[in-house]
């Protein structure tokens, strides 16, 4: 509660939201990978519902349905999140956290979320590492190729692996495999009966786009060095920044991003942040939950690496989109795990 | 105290269960009348036979409460999370034979392969303003193999049977089923994706890794498992 009221003192306002949360919201933001995070129960009237594994998306939501602007929310619960494979981890542990909502300056609330963060972990000693998914995002929206090969891309930036397959096939540096071949050349057919709701006009469309997408150019090799340097880069930021600077040259989408960023490390350092030894990584983030579309940061325990981040947070301007209905607000925040602050404390 | 035994409780698992013991100069037997869950064992003293659903086994083995237990390693996977704590496989038994797999409908000539269902699902939830639907009731394998695979915006529909019937029937797009010869796959008009292969499961001799045994059971347990072995 100590560290809810400090953001209290920080202008937020201190909100509760219900444990309860329709589970048919959160399974279309996050697909079905959330029932393996969230415990889900049902009734008959209210159909499925899962405990709550965060606040983000409630406040959201609160917000969008009646918040003034700018807002700035502080929360103090339990969240619970479904274990399946460590044991060792909580299945239901505290959270703080602070969100705001701002349209007027994002790099100045950018740095007040990370700064206040940083200074309420300030005496455990952690690691602090930063990342912005809006570097490899506008990458993407950049590439001089089709809009249909951008949208798959962006669809799995969060699946790092899945990510790269579709990069490599666009660009031609994977074997199509045999059953596409066949379906291009149009010797793949069936006589059985088409059952289910799928329909044939789907079948052809994406026959169609198959073979319109076969005719396109791969992705140069210019841009995927770009893409190859832009995922490596991971130093402290005044060297990020230099580095992806230097990238824009090959991949000049990026460069509004880069300057967001520098916009970010002056405010960080107006709010006394050393910003010459704060990491940056552009892959960081990109495998946790798919809502953060810009500056993502955590904070992690050297000696325990075994814990998870004890405080992390990041902006998700496009999360207030898709619960706006059709109204939407910059975004940022982030959470803290008192429990964990309190073994580390106790550790030392 | 005794070793206990789970064995599946009718049909064909546990006849041919009993075979294979049989084999190896273990009589299993039920006893009492046909509706009874009893059993006993011959051929081996400090035994007892205890008669389980198959789908019950991995619980009782984790649990501690049986010593050696046999069932499929579907179950075994699907049930237990973190099955290779908590049991040990012994023996595969060689019947009992069925893959977990992906199936789509065989007019879907644009999918083959994982990658294909992937793409068909981003472009089936634009078009229905819904995921789609992959029926079975292996959640956890399942939803682990897709996200292994890196397939997204499907939902899961739970389908306790006749689970390659709710294509036709339009409660799902997909289905993740057990099959055997896909026969039954191959007559409601589905088909396997090449790289659909989520688990291949067949009867299998498990020993519990957490049930408590004294200096006898142990006895017992080794040279129960030295003629099976």
């Amino acid at each position: 509660m100590a560290l809810r009221d400090g953001f209290v003192a920080q202008g937020a306002v201190a909100v509760e939201t219900p444990i309860l949360q329709p589970a048919e919201l959160l399974l279309d933001l996050y697909g079905e990978d959330i029932r393996a995070r969230a415990y889900v129960t049902s009734d008959a009237l209210r159909g499925e519902q899962m405990l709550r594994p965060d606040f983000t998306v409630p406040v959201v939501q609160m917000h969008m349905a009646h918040g003034a602007e700018p807002a700035r929310y502080t929360y103090a619960g339990e969240v619970f999140r479904r274990q399946e494979d460590d044991p060792d981890r909580a299945n239901e542990f505290l959270q703080v956290g602070y969100e705001v909502f701002d349209r007027v300056n994002p790099a100045a609330a950018d740095a007040e979320v990370f700064a206040l963060f940083a200074q309420a972990v300030a005496h455990l000693g952690l690691r602090a590492a930063t990342g912005d998914i809006g570097i490899l995002t506008s990458a993407v929206n950049g590439l001089r190729t089709t809009e249909r090969r951008k949208a798959a891309l962006r669809r799995h930036i969060w699946r790092p692996r899945r990510f790269r397959t579709l990069l490599d096939r666009f660009a031609g540096r994977a074997d199509i495999p045999e059953t596409r071949q066949a379906l291009l050349d149009g010797t793949a057919v069936s006589h059985a009966p088409l059952i289910g709701l799928r329909g044939p006009s789907e079948i052809r469309e994406r026959v169609d786009a198959l073979r319109s997408d076969a005719a396109e150019p791969p992705i140069s090799a210019v841009e995927m060095d770009g893409l190859d340097a832009l995922l490596a880069v991971r130093e402290t930021l005044p060297f990020a920044v230099q580095h992806l600077r230097d990238l824009a040259v090959d991949l000049p989408a990026i460069a509004r991003a880069v300057s967001k960023m520098e916009a970010r490390i002056e405010a960080l350092s107006a709010r006394g942040v050393d910003v010459d030894t704060l990491e940056f990584e552009t892959s960081f983030g990109r495998t946790s939950m798919e809502y953060y579309d810009g500056f993502v940061f955590g904070f992690y325990a050297e000696s325990r690496p075994d814990l998870p981040a004890i405080a992390s947070g990041g902006r998700y301007d496009a999360l207030t989109r898709r619960l706006g209905n059709g109204q939407e607000i910059p975004a940022v925040g982030g959470v803290l795990r008192p429990g964990l602050m309190v073994d580390l404390e106790v550790a030392t | 105290m005794t070793v206990k035994l789970g064995v599946p409780s009718k049909g064909r698992l546990m006849e041919k269960t009993f075979e294979w013991f049989a084999k190896r100069g273990v009589t299993l037997s039920r006893t009492g009348s046909d509706r009874e869950y009893a059993g006993a064992v011959d051929g081996i003293e400090g035994v007892t036979l205890v008669l389980l659903s198959a789908g019950e086994i991995p619980r009782e083995l984790a649990a501690g409460r049986i010593h050696l237990g046999v069932t499929g390693t579907d179950l075994i996977h699907e049930k237990l999370p973190l099955w290779e704590q908590q049991v040990e496989p012994v023996e595969e038994l060689g019947f009992g034979n069925a893959d977990l797999v992906l199936a789509v409908p065989q007019g879907w000539v644009d999918v083959d392969l994982t990658d294909d269902l992937d793409a068909v699902a981003a472009m089936f939830r634009a078009r229905h303003g819904f995921r789609l639907r992959i029926a079975t009731k292996y959640h956890r394998l399942v939803r682990e193999f897709l996200r292994e695979a890196g397939v997204a915006d499907y939902a899961l529909v739970d389908s306790q049977g006749a689970t390659e019937g709710t294509v036709a029937n339009e409660t799902a797009e997909a289905i993740a089923d057990i099959t055997s010869s896909g026969e039954t796959l191959r007559a409601n008009h589905l088909k396997v994706l090449s790289d659909g292969l989520i688990l291949a499961s067949q009867a299998t001799l498990w020993r519990s890794r957490g049930a408590a045994l004294d200096d006898a059971d142990r006895i017992v347990l080794r040279a129960l498992l030295e003629r099976l072995g």
